[in-house]
């Protein structure tokens, strides 16, 4: 299955015609929009601003390092590695952002059609009931209008289109689904898995979106592990390959790539009429007209996009009438923690790639009222015989041998690959006043619009967190017999704590509620300023969750586009 | 009996290692079959494409140098001179040398990677030259000649005052933290070129239609079990 865009992305004034439907972004959320409202009959016109990509024919899957003199290492724009499979980084040249004095955040962005959905992780987790009430639990933060109850049918309607695989552990807050088979634990796995039973640390199967059985017309995984170069069999979730190129089959999909947008035009009664973009490759500034408007740029992408549209009627920005478009920024937290397992010296030659992520995970365990942070994390695991790449066994000398040369050495790396093992957290970080993004007032990008200026702070709740995610990491690593590569990283250091965007889950900035003046939409992610203007992407999210928001981002849009289908047939939009 | 998706959980067996590929075979379906040797029959040009002018770039750097190799010409270094390309090769050959298993350093190809590296990652050319430059001022001032030029006995004299970390004086920091990291880019060099990845004995990277996990005399070896992965107590939906 292919999908070819369009060789120009310019749309002649005698062809263009007025769509049902515009998507900014061609991620999971705008890829589940532009599938759910094409099968729902409507003409949906899908710009993204960077280039056609398609996993089944651009990847590199199965290029073994020694195939280039780069061997693996990233360039500009593989912050990832040279075979990784998105296109973008934190640093696009051309597209700068600020930071306000004295913080810090990283801003990814993907140029690509698929999005992020090119490399990212598959960890493919729904939120749980708590996750959706959590400031009635602890009193932080804010609840979601909605609850679990409202996208279990959605994350039910997912798993079965997309193809997960895991196992139903019964576990509180972390709802099941429809699964695969999961694939069995690598060896350093068993190990991991046995030393968490002795520290009680629940260690169940990954749930991954990488599909273990034929599934859909797609073939199962082969087990190369190298989902971030996307998938050449499409075994794993793509936008792209899983929810554009069924969209294009239905023949009402009509995506325009290099284009770049930066306003939301609106019409004399205030409803959004289109959406104003440049096409990149020529400069040229055109129009898109539309009945709906979909916003699934990213969360932060969204927020400048709307902070970006004033109009007489909206002087601070398009559905900014509560001030609330930007803030509460959150991303994950993160920490890491390397170490090498003796008894894993002098491993059994095999192949232990598996699929291109952990086969088992530690999702949250504890009840918080008992440490002195509020929200959880989860544990993802990795280690063993990794393809000999670029950075292959760096700083050899914190092994036994202590470094040296010559034969020894030589001998010392043979019998050390493949005996380390690492621990990363991802945790919940809770929304504050002082992490957030909005319109730089001087500094425009390469295209002229205006960039966004990023405010960001941690607090005590995620310095906590991140020093208990070390101190766990430490005692699985001793638990193994191992030794940890490094010390632990003291408060001044944040305990580890990965900066601000770098854990690339940034979510928030068009926030859901109930009440317009806090919020930006409403329950079913539409403008409480402007009914026909929907957003798919992660900025309606309430709160973080110890989960990776992908799932949720895909359940929040397949709910949203059935509302906007529904809303079209009753004519209210 | 395997441990494979299609079978595993049918049977509902504890996971043992396969031993019978030919009989697993028997009991894919077949289409994931055809589908496998379809894909295994495509020509290895297809896995090779190189979308982006960043590997473009790439392409043409290899082929320019298998093409060097064939005409005889010998390589001619880009970010090295002459005489440092020369104490690369010695210093990377004596971190990995030729054993019983495989060839050196300069066999895969190290020294031609390392300049590949130098004008590919620009920031790391300053600790390069000046730790190349730091070792030749130690022979220089030991023995009277640049470390390309001195005895394998005054090389090593060198390198054993910075080779291990822990046990470095320090006045010999500056050659320390030069060495670890020419030490773990010619490992680089070494493991990830075809010569290292054979000799590591790696198996993957390759299109494996099972997922075999944990072999036996891995299990044994790390004292683990698939106990706790009973694939008969499965639950795949939720109640």
């Amino acid at each position: 299955m292919t999908l070819s865009a369009p060789s120009s992305t310019r749309l002649p004034t005698a062809q263009r015609k007025n769509y049902d439907v515009c998507i900014v972004g061609s991620g999971a959320g705008g890829g589940m929009a532009a599938y759910m409202l094409t099968r729902a009959g409507a003409n949906v016109l899908l710009l993204e601003a960077g280039g056609p990509w398609d996993n089944t024919k651009d990847s590199v899957m199965l290029k073994m390092p020694y195939e280039s003199p780069r061997r693996g290492a990233s360039t500009t724009d593989r912050p990832f590695g040279e075979f990784d499979a998105c296109i973008g980084g934190w640093d696009l040249q051309g597209e700068p952002f600020t930071q306000a004095e004295g913080t810090e955040f990283r801003w990814w962005r993907a140029r690509m059609v698929g999005g992020r959905t090119n490399h990212w992780g598959r960890i493919s987790l729904r939120f749980g009931p708590d996750d959706f009430k959590a400031k009635s639990r602890d009193g932080l933060g804010d609840d979601w209008p909605i609850g679990y109850s409202d996208l279990a049918p959605y994350y039910d309607r997912i798993d079965k289109l997309i193809g997960i695989f895991g196992n139903n552990d019964n576990l509180r807050n972390h709802p099941g689904g429809y699964f695969l088979p999961p694939p069995p634990p690598r060896c350093y796995e068993l190990m991991i898995k046995d030393a968490a039973d002795r520290l009680n640390v629940t260690c169940i199967a990954s749930r991954l979106s990488i599909i273990t059985k034929p599934h859909n017309g797609r073939m199962a995984c082969h087990y190369c592990g190298q989902c971030n170069r996307g998938c050449r069999t499409n075994s794993n979730f793509s936008s792209t390959n899983v929810l554009l190129a069924p969209a294009q089959q239905t023949g009402r999909l009509t995506l325009v790539t290099h284009a770049m947008a930066h306003e939301v035009t609106v019409n004399n009664r205030g409803l959004a009429s289109g959406v104003n973009y440049i096409d990149t490759q020529t400069g040229a500034e055109r129009h898109a007209d539309a009945r709906v408007v979909v916003l699934a740029a990213s969360a932060c992408e969204t927020a400048r996009l709307l902070l970006n549209s004033k109009s007489p009627k909206f002087p601070n920005g398009l559905a900014n009438s509560s001030g609330v478009v930007g803030k509460y920024l959150t991303d994950t937290t993160g920490t890491d923690v390397s170490g090498f397992i003796p008894k894993m010296v002098d491993h059994v030659p095999h192949n232990e790639d598996g699929v291109g992520g952990n086969h088992i995970y530690m999702p949250w365990w504890i009840d918080n009222k008992k440490l002195d942070f509020p929200r959880g994390y989860h544990i993802e695991v990795g280690g063993g015989l990794n393809p000999p790449g670029y950075g292959f066994m760096g700083g050899i000398q914190r092994y036994p041998g202590g470094g040296g040369y010559g034969k020894s050495l030589k001998e010392d790396y043979r019998r050390y690959y493949g005996a380390q093992v690492y621990f990363a957290g991802r945790g919940e970080m809770i929304p504050n006043d002082k992490s957030y993004c909005e319109i730089d007032p001087a500094m425009k990008d390469k295209y002229g619009i205006p960039v966004l200026r990023f405010h960001w702070e941690w607090t005590e709740h995620e310095y906590n967190q991140v020093r208990h995610m070390q101190q766990t990491f430490r005692a699985l690593v001793d638990e193994m017999g191992g030794q940890v590569f490094s010390a632990m990283p003291d408060k001044t250091k944040g305990y580890g704590i990965a900066r601000g965007g770098e854990i690339i889950h940034e979510l928030g900035t068009t926030r859901m509620g109930a009440d317009a003046s806090k919020s930006v939409v409403d329950p079913n992610c539409r403008a409480h300023d402007v009914k026909n203007l929907f957003v798919t992407d992660g900025g309606p999210f309430v709160s973080q969750a110890d989960k990776n928001p992908t799932w949720t981002i895909l359940a929040l849009a397949m709910r949203t586009s059935e509302f906007i289908a529904n809303e079209r047939k009753r004519g209210t939009i | 009996m395997t441990i494979s998706h299609d079978d595993g959980l049918e049977k509902g067996a504890v996971p043992e290692h396969a031993t019978n590929k030919e009989e697993q075979g028997l009991n894919k379906d077949i289409s994931r079959r055809d589908a496998v040797q379809v894909l295994a029959a495509l020509p290895l040009a297809a896995f090779l494409s190189w979308p982006t002018a960043e590997q473009e770039k790439v392409r043409n750097y290899v082929d320019g140098a298998l093409r060097r190799a064939v005409e005889g010409n010998a390589y001619a270094p880009k970010f090295f001179t002459t005489a440092e390309f020369q104490t690369v090769r010695v210093l990377a050959d004596m971190i990995i040398p030729r054993d019983e298993r495989s060839g050196n350093a300069s066999d895969a190809g190290v020294p031609e990677f390392m300049d590949f590296t130098m004008t590919d990652r620009p920031n790391s050319q300053k600790w390069m030259r000046d730790g190349l430059a730091w070792i030749d001022a130690q022979s220089r001032s030991r023995f009277g000649k640049p470390f390309a030029d001195a005895a394998q006995s005054q090389r090593e004299a060198i390198l054993n005052d910075i080779a291990w970390p822990s046990r470095a004086s320090a006045s010999m920091a500056d050659g320390v933290s030069f060495f670890n990291r020419f030490r773990d880019l010619t490992a680089t060099g070494f493991w990830s070129s075809q010569v290292g990845v054979k000799d590591l004995r790696y198996q993957g990277s390759t299109f494996a239609p099972n997922w075999n996990g944990c072999p036996p005399a891995a299990l044994k070896k790390l004292g683990v079990s698939y106990a706790k992965f009973d694939r008969s107590k499965l639950r795949l939906n939720p109640d």
